[in-house]
């Protein structure tokens, strides 16, 4: 791998979104420095299988206790690619998200949906050798926040990403198709592109859903690409 | 029309937000569920290089620390070798260190704080060698897309003199904070790094 293909800000959000007010005294006002890649950046850390628990992938048994969590039941799945299209294989991805009350396991969350015992609400896995990964949870519910008197997020699950290398890094969420919040929710609407937004967005997958069991939902996730041309800048030597 | 270029479209950040600790670190939301918790010791007993801390604040525009923000710290070993098949570098691994550490801020003193052992240098492009440094990325309710920037050593003053990166800053003023001033507590190194977001000495962050 070589220099990764630089951030496309016609897609990533900027860092000074107002309507989310929370970016307002969080970004930085000079503009960032642009600098091309070195080894700091197209390197990263590499995970292994034995870091990660045989159950770190199903949120439904992952920290059931009396019973198994309430909600729907789903499974998330799909591939992580860089924008050439080629997988990124073993590459650690975290998942985090509310109960199906739209409740978090945190000590910071005070909304009054209670937490479900049975619950814990984060897992992660590795991809496969062709990006693929996939966990079961339950569908997380929709829940008010202080931004707008009235403002509430859609149901969503927060993932983390690795990638390759450390500047590959990423956070996201994923939105589920058919919910009426998406297009009202002030983070959803710091993405510049519509079709970006739209690619959020999760759809019902019904030849991945288990019958009488398991709905499934696919999020496809796309990391920078990198260049691989025979005529390269050289990173070392002289 | 032309050939389609048909590139894949990049996923499109957004915030980690306030409860990305029950992702990234279980243990700080007040829960306990993996076996195995990522964490802000890098070091094992048997680790090369010299026991350092690095730690610091997050600070939004008013001056206060941004208790629910997390940092990840991504270094090379002591002899400037990252663990990592992308380094081509004719040097040695050290099997026991990955040289990537997180630590969420403090909900209190919103202090982070990494123990590690000080990089080697690593070279840089074109044969221009770069200083010392460690690469950290910072997310948080409120960062839409994670910022990176890197800490240098105050003690490493003619390698950061010739540093090709912090010598791409045209302000002298801007490049010192990149550069953590080096202490001691009981009697380990510790740098300090502190990550402002806005005002007189707003931190350098990267589009890289």
């Amino acid at each position: 791998m070589s220099e990764l293909y630089q951030w496309d800000r016609a897609i990533q959000p900027p860092a000074f979104t107002p309507d989310y007010k929370t970016s307002v005294l969080r970004s930085p006002k000079a503009a960032l420095l642009s600098l091309q890649n070195s080894f700091s950046e197209i390197t990263g850390p590499v995970f292994n299988h034995n870091e990660i628990g045989a159950l770190d992938n199903d949120l439904i048994r992952n920290y059931a206790h009396t019973g198994e969590p309430i909600g729907e039941r789903i499974i998330v799945h799909g591939r992580v690619l860089d924008e050439n299209g080629r997988p990124v294989p073993r590459t650690l991805i975290e998942f985090w998200q509310a109960n199906a009350g739209g409740r978090y396991r945190h000590k910071k969350d005070t909304y009054l949906a209670p937490i479900d015992p049975n619950f814990g609400g984060c897992g992660r896995c590795l991809s496969d050798d062709n990006g693929y990964y996939f966990f079961r949870t339950i569908k997380p519910g929709p829940y008010p926040w202080r931004n707008y008197v009235n403002s509430w997020r859609p149901a969503h699950i927060h993932f983390s990403i690795f990638g390759s290398g450390f500047s590959q890094r990423l956070i996201t969420q994923m939105y589920f198709e058919g919910d009426p919040l998406i297009k009202l929710c002030p983070i959803v609407k710091t993405i510049p592109d519509p079709d970006a937004v739209e690619r959020l967005i999760a759809p019902l997958d019904l030849n991945a859903s288990v019958p009488l069991d398991t709905l499934a939902y696919k999020f496809d996730i796309v990391l920078r690409g990198s260049r691989s041309t025979l005529f390269e800048n050289r990173l070392e030597g002289n | 029309m032309p050939q389609d270029l048909s590139y894949l479209k990049q996923t499109a950040s957004q915030t980690a937000g306030p409860y990305v600790h029950i992702g990234l670190a279980p243990d700080r939301a007040g829960f306990d569920i993996f076996q195995n918790n990522f964490g802000h010791v890098l070091t094992k007993p048997e680790t090369k290089g010299e026991r350092i801390i690095i730690e610091g604040l997050v600070i939004d525009g008013t001056g206060t620390p941004m208790r629910d923000a997390l940092v990840e710290l991504w270094q090379a070993n002591a002899a400037g070798k990252y663990n990592h098949p992308n380094d081509t570098q004719n040097k040695p691994i050290d099997p026991t260190f990955r040289g990537w550490g997180r630590s969420p801020c403090d909900f209190e003193t919103g202090v982070y704080r990494f123990e590690t052992i000080k990089p080697g240098a690593v070279m840089g492009r074109n044969g221009r060698v770069m200083a010392p440094h460690v690469s950290l990325w910072i997310v948080a309710r409120g960062i839409n897309i994670g910022l990176q920037t890197r800490a240098y050593f105050a003690d490493e003053a003619q390698a950061n003199a010739q540093d090709p990166v912090l010598n791409l800053i045209e302000q002298d003023k801007r490049r010192q904070t990149l550069i953590a001033p080096r202490s001691e507590r009981d009697g380990v190194p510790l740098y300090r790094f502190d990550i402002v977001f806005q005002g007189d000495n707003e931190t350098v962050f990267f589009d890289v």
